[in-house]
C-alpha cells in the first residue's frame, strides 16, 4: 500500500535564546499508510509534538521533506485535523459553533456543514448539548467536542497530541474506545501521541517508540491484536508481550543516551 | 444568596450607616462644633437644597468630562494594545515607555495640560483620559495575549488570515479583560475629571467644591462630595452592569484586572 504520509529524512533544529542549536527531531524517516492508526510513545521532549507540527505544515522542517497524499507539505493542508491535550474550545461559543469553527476559519459555507456538525456531535454522544457552552461540560465532553471540530471539515488525517492525557483514567479509557469506534466509522488516518504505553498499544495498528535528545524513532512495533479492540485485551498475554517490548525499547534507549 | 438574606445583610450595613449619621448629628449639636469645621448632616442637606438648581449643570459637566476621558482612553488604549501585541518591535519600544510613564503621578500633569490645551472641558477630558489609559492598555494587551498557543496552532492549521484570527479568536478572548479594565478605568476617570476641575474650570462638581471651600461653605463642600460619590458609584455600576450582561451571555469567568 502506498503511504499517505511520508516523512523523509526530516530534521528540525531550533535556535535557543542563548544562540545555541537544539535538535528537536533528528533525521526521521517513516511512512504512514492510508486509514492506519499509528501511535507514538516516548518521553517528554523527544520531538513527538514537533513531528506532528511538521506533518501539519505549521512549522517548516530544517531539512528533509514530508509528503502528504503525493505532494510535498509546504503549508497547512485541508487534509489535516488536529486535537491537542487541552480541548482549547472557544468559551464564548456554543458546542455547535465550536464544531463549526474550522468551517468559519476556512471561509466555507456554514449552512452546508451544519448537518455534518450535528451528525458528529451525535456520533460522540453529545446529542442535546449543541447549544451548551464549554464551561457547562466535563473535561471528557469538551475533548469530544474538540474531536468533532477536528473532523468537521472531513480531513483525511487526524493528528492527536496526547488528547486524553489531561483526563482521569476512567474517562481516558472510555474515550480511547470511542475514538476507535469513530475511526472505524469514518475511516481516517490517525497519528496519535501518548505517554501511556497501554493506550498506545490498545489503539494502534502500529506503535512508534521515540527517544529524546535528539528526538528520533528507535522502534516500530506492529500490533496484531484483533479489532474491534476492547479494554479487557489489556489483560491478555499478547498485550503483555507488546507492552514489555515497548517498555524495554524505551529503557534501553534511555540507557544508551545516558551512556553517551 | 436568597433575597431575604441579602436584604438582611444590606439592612445591617444601612443600619450602621444610619447610626453613624445620627451620632454625627448629635455630636455637632451638643458638642457645639463650629459649622465651618464640621457641619451637621441636616445642614449639609439644607446647603444642597439651596444649591439644587445649580447642581444639574455641574453634574452634567463632570459627567461629560468623565465619559469623554473614559471613551478617549478606550479609543486610544485599545489600538495601542493591539499594536503592542502584534508587533514585537513596538512591544519593545512602547512597553518600557508605558511603564516609565505609569510611574509618573498622572494627576500632577493637570497644570501642564492647562497650559497646553487651555482652560475648561478639553483639559478635564484629557487628564481623565490619561489617568484611565494605562489599565486599559495593559489589560487589553494581556487579554489579547491570553490565547493558548495550541489555539493559535489550530488557526494556523487552517491557514487563517491574521485578521480573521484577530476578530474570531483574539478579540473575543480579550473582551473579559477589557471589560474588567473598564471598571477600573471609569473610577480613575472620575478622579481625573475632578482633579481637572480643581485646577482650571468654571464648571463641574470639582469646581463647585473648590469654590465652596474658598468661601468656607463647608456644608456645601460635604454636599457636593456626596453628589460626586453618587456619580462615581453610578458610573462604576453602569460599567459593571455592561460587564455582567456580556459575561452572562458568554458564560466566562471575570478575570481580575491589573491596576
Amino acid at each position: 500500500m502506498a503511504a499517505l504520509i511520508s516523512v523523509r529524512d526530516v530534521q528540525k533544529r531550533f535556535t535557543t535564546r542563548s544562540g545555541g542549536s537544539v535538535t528537536a527531531l533528528d533525521r526521521t524517516t517513516l511512512d504512514i499508510a492510508e486509514d492506519e492508526f499509528v501511535t507514538i510513545v516516548g518521553p517528554s521532549g523527544c520531538g513527538k509534538t514537533t513531528l506532528l507540527r511538521l506533518i501539519a505544515g505549521i512549522v517548516p522542517a530544517s531539512s528533509g521533506e514530508i509528503v502528504l497524499k503525493g505532494s510535498k507539505v509546504l503549508r497547512p493542508s485541508r487534509e489535516i485535523g488536529m486535537v491537542f491535550q487541552q480541548p482549547i474550545l472557544l468559551s464564548w461559543r456554543t458546542v455547535l459553533d465550536n464544531v463549526l469553527f474550522p468551517i468559519e476559519m476556512l471561509g466555507w459555507p456554514l449552512a452546508k456543514y451544519r448537518d455534518e456538525a450535528m451528525r458528529l456531535i451525535e456520533l460522540v454522544g453529545l446529542k442535546g448539548f449543541e447549544s451548551a457552552r464549554p464551561r457547562e461540560l466535563s473535561g471528557g465532553m469538551q475533548q469530544r467536542v474538540a474531536i468533532c471540530r477536528a473532523l468537521v471539515a472531513d480531513p483525511q488525517v487526524l493528528l492527536m497530541d496526547e488528547p486524553f492525557a489531561a483526563l482521569d483514567a476512567m474517562t481516558r479509557e472510555e474515550l480511547g474506545v470511542e475514538l476507535l469506534r469513530i475511526w472505524s466509522e469514518r475511516r481516517k488516518t490517525v497519528v496519535f501521541i501518548t505517554h501511556s504505553i497501554p493506550e498506545a498499544i490498545l489503539l494502534a495498528d502500529r506503535v512508534l517508540v521515540m527517544t529524546a535528545r535528539p528526538g528520533r524513532v528507535v522502534r516500530e512495533l506492529k500490533i496484531d491484536l484483533p479489532r474491534p479492540r476492547r479494554i479487557e485485551m489489556e489483560h491478555s498475554a499478547e498485550f503483555g508481550r507488546y507492552s514489555a517490548a515497548v517498555r524495554s525499547s524505551i529503557t534501553s534507549s534511555r540507557m544508551l543516551a545516558a551512556a553517551a | 444568596m436568597t433575597l431575604t438574606r441579602r436584604l438582611s445583610e444590606y439592612g445591617l450595613a444601612l443600619a450602621a450607616i444610619a447610626a453613624l449619621i445620627v451620632l454625627w448629628e448629635l455630636l455637632c449639636r451638643f458638642a457645639k462644633i463650629p459649622i465651618w469645621l464640621l457641619p451637621a448632616p441636616s445642614l449639609i442637606v439644607t446647603a444642597l437644597g439651596e444649591w439644587l438648581h445649580l447642581l444639574p449643570a455641574h453634574f452634567m459637566a463632570t459627567l461629560t468630562a468623565v465619559f469623554g476621558g473614559f471613551l478617549l482612553a478606550l479609543a486610544v488604549g485599545i489600538p495601542i494594545a493591539v499594536m503592542v501585541v502584534y508587533s514585537p518591535f513596538l512591544r519593545r519600544v512602547i512597553f518600557p515607555v508605558l511603564v516609565t510613564m505609569q510611574s509618573v503621578p498622572k494627576v500632577a500633569l493637570a497644570p501642564l495640560l492647562l497650559i497646553w490645551v487651555g482652560y475648561g472641558l478639553p483639559s478635564n477630558i484629557l487628564i481623565s483620559a490619561i489617568v484611565a489609559f494605562f489599565p486599559i492598555v495593559i489589560n487589553t494587551a494581556t487579554g489579547l495575549d491570553s490565547v493558548e498557543p495550541e489555539l493559535l496552532d489550530l488557526t494556523r492549521s487552517y491557514d487563517s488570515s491574521a485578521l480573521k484570527v484577530f476578530w474570531k479568536v483574539r478579540l473575543p478572548s480579550a473582551l473579559p479583560f477589557v471589560l474588567s479594565a473598564m471598571k477600573i478605568a471609569i473610577s480613575l476617570s472620575v478622579i481625573g475629571a475632578v482633579v481637572g476641575e480643581f485646577v482650571g474650570s468654571d464648571k463641574g462638581l470639582g469646581y463647585l467644591i473648590v469654590n465652596a471651600s474658598s468661601t468656607m461653605n463647608t456644608a456645601l463642600v460635604f454636599g457636593v462630595i456626596l453628589v460626586l460619590s453618587l456619580l462615581g458609584i453610578m458610573c462604576f455600576y453602569l460599567i459593571a452592569f455592561v460587564e455582567h450582561l456580556v459575561a452572562s451571555r458568554y458564560l466566562y469567568r471575570t478575570p481580575v484586572a491589573q491596576e
